[in-house]
């Protein structure tokens, strides 16, 4: 199972949807798509169709990744809402 | 004298005023979890605010909510374009009319919803004009990348409105959004223009309640007035202080009254002189009235957005503006006189009002 850790910002945006979230997913893409099945909707708030979003950036294990990055088992993957000026 | 809400789009969210009298206002807010707000309306059928919005992060989606702000929902469900189009990163406008809503967005486009915005599908993105090509590329938008920054609805015919794509001009479909004619005939541009049908900067177009064939334009060059349902426009700059301006409000009863805030046409773009004003024609630009009673006179370089003036639908009407620097102003008395309701929120995008039936 991967450690999902997820923004602040999308909390309010599905009801239930928690900080941390536990996935078993092969790549970054595949997580979002198992969160998406249980939030319908989240993938679309941090993915255009052409990748993530500008201001979205992710990081398996601390290390800057992107939709193809594999994970690994125990893992931890972060997605980081970047910041966005004031 | 029934209760009147302005809704006001921010940067920083919407917020809502609320008053019984004009004269003493409540500040409920921020709602829409602070999201960057465009636009925000109340369809008058059923009451419910509908608020155009776009996260940074998050991207383009509307806000509702259908008890004056205690709750919220939202949805962006449909509204983007293929893979490979440019992303959508706004809702820019919103429109409620004959029984549906319309979102604009930047790229530019219209969305349509059947289900009170739960779920949205493309209408139109203007396919059939060769302006497409050029405004479809984000390199040719103007700055704030609005996209289509408004649709406007005949009253009497569902299947005829104006679509304003930003920098670009006026369109109008006769036929639901299949085919489009460019509505610009009589307007000035101080720039080259790669075909005279478009190409025109118009940041506000508004219709009289009162009578549907009086459309009035505040635009990059110029005040406009059109007697004949947008079919051509008439200048009506002679009398203003300049040509540019961002705001313009039609009265709801008078359909030769109307609301301009020229502005400063250089890199200000503040209210000429420091002196707060908003211009008002009794007689559909003809002549212009300045109306300055109560508002700053010394040192108010204030900025008001295409979408912050708006009027309400009172016997005698009330007159709202928000600045990009945080102020309302509002009038109870057609603009005779004003004061200020609020400061120190985030810059102000759009001044909305809400009635009770």
């Amino acid at each position: 199972m991967t450690d999902v850790h997820l923004p602040s910002t999308l909390l309010p945006l599905f009801p239930g949807l928690t900080r941390h979230v536990d996935v078993e997913a092969a790549t970054v893409d595949d997580a979002l798509a198992r969160l998406d099945e249980r939030f319908p909707g989240l993938r679309e708030r941090l993915c255009e169709p052409n990748g993530l979003r500008p201001h979205i950036h992710v990081y398996v294990d601390r290390e800057r990744a992107d939709l193809g990055t594999p994970l690994r088992g125990e893992g931890r993957l972060d997605v980081i809402a970047a910041i966005s000026g004031g | 004298m029934s209760k009147v809400s302005l809704l006001v789009g921010t940067r920083k969210g919407l917020f809502i005023l609320d008053s019984d009298d004009r004269h003493s206002w409540r500040t409920r807010g921020p709602f829409c979890e602070s999201w960057p707000v465009y636009h925000a309306i109340q369809d008058p059928s059923d009451g419910t605010i509908y608020v155009g919005a776009g996260s940074e992060w998050h991207g383009a989606a509307v806000w509702r909510s259908k008890d004056l702000g205690e709750t919220w929902e939202w949805s962006g469900e449909g509204i983007k374009y293929p893979e490979g189009d440019e992303p959508i990163t706004k809702v820019a406008s919103v429109t409620a009319a004959h029984g549906k809503l319309y979102a604009g967005v930047g790229a530019p486009g219209i969305f349509e919803s059947a289900d009170g915005g739960v779920t949205w599908s493309l209408l139109s993105r203007l396919e059939d004009q060769a302006a497409f090509e050029r405004f479809k590329n984000p390199e040719n938008s103007p700055p704030g990348r609005l996209g289509l920054i408004a649709t406007v609805f005949d009253p009497d015919d569902p299947k005829r409105f104006f679509a304003n794509v930003q920098g670009f001009g006026i369109w109008e479909t006769e036929d639901g959004g299949s085919s489009w004619t460019p509505r610009n005939q009589g307007l000035r541009a101080d720039w080259p223009l790669e075909d005279p049908a478009w190409g025109y900067c118009v940041h506000k177009l508004v219709r009289s309640p009162a009578d549907p064939d009086r459309i009035f334009e505040m635009t990059h060059v110029g005040a406009y007035v059109s007697h004949d349902r947008g079919a051509s426009f008439t200048e009506i700059t002679e009398g203003l202080p300049s040509d540019f301006g961002f705001a313009a409000a039609a009265h709801p009863h008078d359909r030769d009254t109307a609301y301009m805030i020229p502005l400063d046409p250089q890199h200000g773009r503040y209210m000429h002189d420091g002196h707060a004003a908003v211009w008002m024609t009794r007689d559909a630009g003809s002549s212009w009235q300045r109306l300055d009673n109560g508002l700053p006179q010394d040192g108010a370089y204030l900025g008001v957005l295409r979408e912050g003036m708006a009027t309400d639908t009172q016997d005698v009407p009330g007159v709202y503006f928000g600045t990009s620097t945080g102020q309302i102003f509002a009038s109870a008395d057609e603009g005779a006189s004003w004061s200020e309701i609020a400061n120190y929120l985030p810059a102000i995008t759009s001044i909305g009002v809400a009635e009770a039936a």
